[in-house]
């Protein structure tokens, strides 16, 4: 136990709040870094549509994938796919306002799919 | 005595779109605005910049936004630095970085140290840590993400808030019915023109993600201070439609409002210049910030973008306060 934590132990109110014990801040708070996506800021409840794209009109320009802030366009380039992953999708349409070939990507509403994410099941 | 070799990394330009590295340093999941334009600046900086990086967020959107709830997006260090002081910061941690060098306690390449400020955090709030940092030659990256205004507090105006627009502490009236009446910074200039160290300065736009990520390994390969001034248009301080985000970069380069160069060694070189520039009401028209001025206004703006347009034919000859290439 270092210092710091026996001094917060002298404040008054210390210990009446119940946080479970992989979210105590420590000291200076100092998080791990998360690999490969944030999992616990999912922000897929937001969009109230999705982009979706004709695999056959699609020429791989990858305008859509640099313009994405949220990084939801992912391109592999040894079999030159890429692939919408709606985890943390907004619903911006950059990508679609970006598109250089029309019809390639289109706005398509979220509630017209089978697993459209209207809200999380609980709040993050 | 010979230099020390730290190490500095070399890292190549980008030539195409498919030979963008494929991993990401600033992951999905932040609390950004849809259609946000500095998160994706923070993306494609982080994805040139590469994993060997420290990256200094003093407070602003990209500190806000992102680290809060004990949840970050960033898979590189990261450290917050109040909006006064990440050019201290930043200094501070290179300098360790050398030492430990020096003393074989840090073996492998020198990483990457760049300070991802706001517009207020570099040349208003954090004017003077920066150009102190600047002034000490130390070998970091500080780049400006401007948005334009002061985001994520409720869009206060900033220095670099261009002449005309609207935000919560320029309302148009009566009195001022144009809004903001000062004409903003010019902040590469003030990098340039103020601190004979620095290596390298360049302006770019997030509409343009090659020459961007471009830029900013060019500015990491230098050996001291560098500066970028990077364009990130905001949907919610500007008021247009979050889709629109590239387009307006795009249209800002178009219209004269912005323009893309890089100054080394006292030589500019532009990119991206249009053959004929659009006027700017092009540009003002989609910006609700832009919704209440008048054709005089208009014709007031379309005044100062024309001789920053004389600029960008015939650049100024001599540029930092001292020679540089002397000091080097």
């Amino acid at each position: 136990m270092s210092k710091e934590d026996n001094m917060a132990k002298a404040l008054p109110g210390y210990g009446t709040i119940d946080v479970p014990k992989d979210r105590v801040v420590p000291f200076g708070a100092v998080t791990p870094a998360p690999v490969g996506t944030q999992k616990l800021f999912q922000t897929s409840n937001w969009r109230v549509v999705r982009p979706v794209k004709d695999e056959e009109k699609c020429t791989r320009c990858l305008q859509c994938y640099l313009a994405c802030p949220d990084a939801c366009w992912v391109y592999k380039e040894e079999d030159d796919t890429l692939e919408w992953v709606g985890d943390f999708c907004k619903g911006c349409q950059v990508c679609i306002a970006q598109c250089t070939v029309d019809g390639a990507l289109v706005a398509a509403p979220e509630l017209d799919f089978e697993g459209g994410v209207v809200r999380l099941e609980k709040p993050f | 005595m010979p230099a020390f070799d730290y190490n500095f990394q070399k890292l190549e330009p980008i030539k195409s779109f498919k030979a963008v590295p494929e991993a990401e340093q600033y992951l999905p999941g932040h609390r950004t605005c849809a259609g946000c334009g500095p998160a994706l600046n923070y993306r494609l900086v982080a994805k040139a910049a590469g994993k060997d990086t420290i990256f200094i967020g003093p407070t602003g959107c990209m500190y806000v936004a992102n680290a809060s709830y004990l949840c970050t997006p960033y898979a590189v260090s990261w450290i917050h630095a109040q909006i006064t002081n990440a050019g201290a910061v930043a200094s501070g941690i290179e300098a360790a970085f050398k030492i430990a060098a020096r003393k074989g306690r840090h073996t492998g390449p020198f990483p990457n140290i760049i300070v991802m400020a706001g517009d207020g955090g570099s040349v208003d709030i954090g004017l003077q840590a920066m150009s102190g940092m600047m002034y000490r030659n130390h070998k970091v990256l500080f780049i400006c993400y401007d948005n334009e205004s002061y985001a994520n507090t409720g869009i206060q105006t900033s220095p670099t808030t261009p002449y005309g627009a609207a935000t919560t502490f320029t309302p148009p009236g009566k009195e001022i019915p144009e809004g903001k009446t000062l004409f903003p910074k010019n902040v590469p200039q003030l990098v340039i023109g103020g601190h004979p160290a620095v290596k390298y300065v360049a302006t770019t736009t997030i509409a343009h993600p090659l020459d961007l990520m471009n830029k900013v390994r060019k500015a990491l390969s230098k050996p001291g201070p560098t500066f970028l001034h990077i364009l990130c248009p905001c949907p919610k301080g500007w008021l247009f439609d979050e889709k629109l985000t590239p387009d307006m970069a795009k249209l800002a380069v178009e219209t004269g409002m912005w323009s893309n160069y890089e100054w080394e060694d006292g030589v500019y070189k532009y990119t991206n210049v249009p053959k004929k520039y659009l006027p700017v009401g092009d540009y003002m028209k989609p910006q609700g910030r832009f919704a209440h001025l008048k054709p005089e206004h208009i014709a007031k703006m379309q005044a100062f973008v024309d001789e920053k347009i004389k600029q960008v034919q015939r650049p100024i000859p001599v540029a930092a306060a001292v020679p540089v290439k002397k000091l080097a």
